[in-house]
């Protein structure tokens, strides 16, 4: 292990480490305790100019009720969670598919299809902007969520086959073959044998695909326009411009549309950082 | 009809199932960059008809201050986003000791990763914030007055990019504590029974260890960078006086807000070209590596 333990460490040290990692991790965080302390201000706090003291009434489940009355954030809400929702879905049923045909069969130009789905995941967006906005608008789903998940389906489905390409590949081929003697049909296989063994991989990739989805801005920028088919991202930055200084509202408003990764984040903790390191770390 | 399934099935399986994710990223991905740099050769104004000019876009591009403006920024995204991975690597070298605390604190310190850009841009706008924000304090307490980071011209590429590291780093401290975690231990004990220690230890029998990690995280570290684009949309939308904007950005723009798309689109090429470069080197170490596992 490198670093050499603390735990083997003299006393002192080992406490002074621990002040040091909470110190740390506090500084790390204050950026979101500045946001946290803001949303149970009220707005009379503010407008004293009371920052940073101790808040005159805990007024966050007011801020929240103001939230949600007098903007459509329950529908951003929706929105967030429809998209992201049915884009998993699709996606994890695509790139299984596309994952199993790529690293279990012989096929002429399996590379170049693997090539273009890793390179597919680090395009620039912009380079996809102008036509796949016309695409949409000219099947007639712009300004719907639709729009949304059609797009956000088709590019994670690159990233997500490369991650369950590079799962599947260690699956040994003597299971398949055994199974084949047996008179299993392919289909029978993948469903009985692959999908079973992938379940963990498909795990974090959920939570994977859940958090790039959520999180996306850009693509709602580009694809949608009105309230009704707004996700929270679109909807926060909206109101920051409409609330300007009810700072208050803003981080509210904020938080909740992190909590959801964020509480996916804690639950599978262990999937999203396996996920994200596969493929990067061995070798 | 059976009989010729069953003949073919070892060959027909797989085209069935590459067909509707083939065809889908095609049609969302594939095509749209051919069909972006041919628009890059018209005069369009997005909906109306469209005229072929050539390579104007291009030549028009190179006279326009504010690409060389959104070149300099990407420049000085990628030059500091390279500090995501030393301090990234830093972190975890802090982070990895076995005590159980670290589990729970680990996660507090991946947490902005799974923040979306939009939702960090609004925290560090408040953050940054010249009259109420906490740096403002900050500045106050040390007795200087606090500089309006966002509507500073000098300032404003490197507030935003402060804001993008915080999560950039956090990925970074992910790769290098799973690289961590796969250290040679009987290398380190030997490195240690022949004195080698700290810092010694850390460049001759660890880092050669993390040359892996290293690569990938720098990579994509220099990728993302030049991708960003939701927070200057939402901390500044490219200004003050579109000061801090970037291609990325500088192609929105000039799409939507100024109905350009041929101009949009040429500089979305060109952000593609150099982005090309970077995705190639990451495509040859992968497609490398793959050959040698097998």
């Amino acid at each position: 292990m490198y670093p050499a333990p603390v735990t083997e460490r003299a006393f002192g040290i080992r406490l002074g480490y621990r002040v040091a990692i909470y110190i740390a991790m506090l500084l790390w965080m204050a950026p979101l305790i500045a946001i946290m302390m803001t949303a149970i201000r009220s707005q009379g706090d503010l407008l004293d100019g009371n920052y940073w003291g101790a808040p005159e009434t805990f007024s966050l489940f007011a801020n929240y009720r103001e939230v949600f009355a007098t903007s459509p954030m329950w529908t951003f809400f929706l929105n967030s969670l429809t998209v992201t929702g049915v884009t998993v879905v699709l996606v994890l049923a695509l790139s299984t598919m596309a994952a199993v045909a790529i690293a279990k069969y012989r096929l002429p130009g399996a590379t170049i299809l693997f090539a273009m789905f890793i390179a597919g995941n680090f395009i620039p967006y912009q380079i996809l902007m102008i036509p796949v906005r016309n695409m949409v608008l000219d099947v007639g789903l712009y300004d719907t969520v639709w729009g949304l998940i059609l797009f956000h389906t088709a590019f994670q489905t690159g990233f997500a086959t490369l991650f369950l390409r590079n799962f599947i590949i260690t699956l040994p081929n003597e299971l398949f073959e055994a199974a084949r003697v047996e008179g299993a049909s392919e289909f029978q296989i993948i469903r009985k044998i692959i999908i079973p063994l992938l379940r963990p991989a498909l795990a974090g990739l959920s939570v994977l695909v859940f958090t790039f989805v959520w999180n996306d801005y850009f693509w709602a920028l580009v694809l949608v326009q009105s309230d009704e088919a707004k996700p929270l991202t679109l909807g926060i930055a909206g109101l920051k411009g409409e609330w300007l200084t009810a700072w208050n509202l803003i981080s509210a408003g904020a938080l909740f549309a992190a909590l959801p990764p964020v509480c996916l984040f804690f639950l599978m903790q262990k999937h999203f950082v396996a996920g994200l390191t596969a493929g990067a770390v061995k070798g | 009809m059976p009989k010729l399934w069953q003949r073919n099935q070892s060959w027909l399986t797989p085209v069935i199932l590459l067909l509707l994710p083939v065809g889908l990223f095609a049609l969302m991905i594939v095509i749209p960059i051919v069909q972006s740099i041919w628009t890059s050769f018209y005069d369009w104004d997005g909906t109306g008809e469209a005229t072929w000019i050539g390579l104007a876009n291009y030549q028009e591009l190179f006279d326009d201050p504010q690409f060389f403006v959104s070149l300099k920024n990407n420049v000085i995204w990628i030059l500091m986003f390279l500090l995501a991975p030393v301090f990234g690597l830093a972190l975890a070298l802090f982070l990895n000791q076995p005590l159980k605390e670290l589990r729970f604190i680990k996660a507090v310190f991946f947490l902005p990763l799974v923040l979306a850009p939009v939702i960090i841009g609004v925290v560090f706008t408040w953050f940054y914030d010249p009259t109420f924000g906490i740096l403002a304090i900050v500045f106050r307490f040390f007795g200087f007055e606090p500089i309006a980071i966002l509507s500073d011209e000098n300032f404003v590429t490197f507030g935003i990019i402060a804001a993008a590291l915080w999560a950039q780093i956090a990925f970074c401290l992910v790769l290098f504590l799973a690289g961590l975690s796969q250290l040679d231990a009987e290398l380190i004990a030997a490195g240690r029974i022949d004195g080698a220690s700290g810092w010694s230890l850390l460049r001759y029998v660890v880092l050669p260890q993390l040359r892996s990690v290293s690569f990938v995280a720098t990579i994509i570290t220099v990728i993302g960078s030049l991708r960003n684009f939701d927070l200057i949309s939402v901390m500044t939308q490219g200004g003050p006086y579109g000061s801090s904007t970037v291609l990325a950005y500088q192609m929105f723009d000039a799409t939507i807000f100024s109905y350009r798309a041929g101009y949009g689109a040429a500089i979305a090429t060109v952000l593609f070209l150099i982005m090309t470069v970077w995705i190639a080197v990451f495509l040859w170490y992968t497609l490398r590596k793959e050959a040698k596992v097998g």
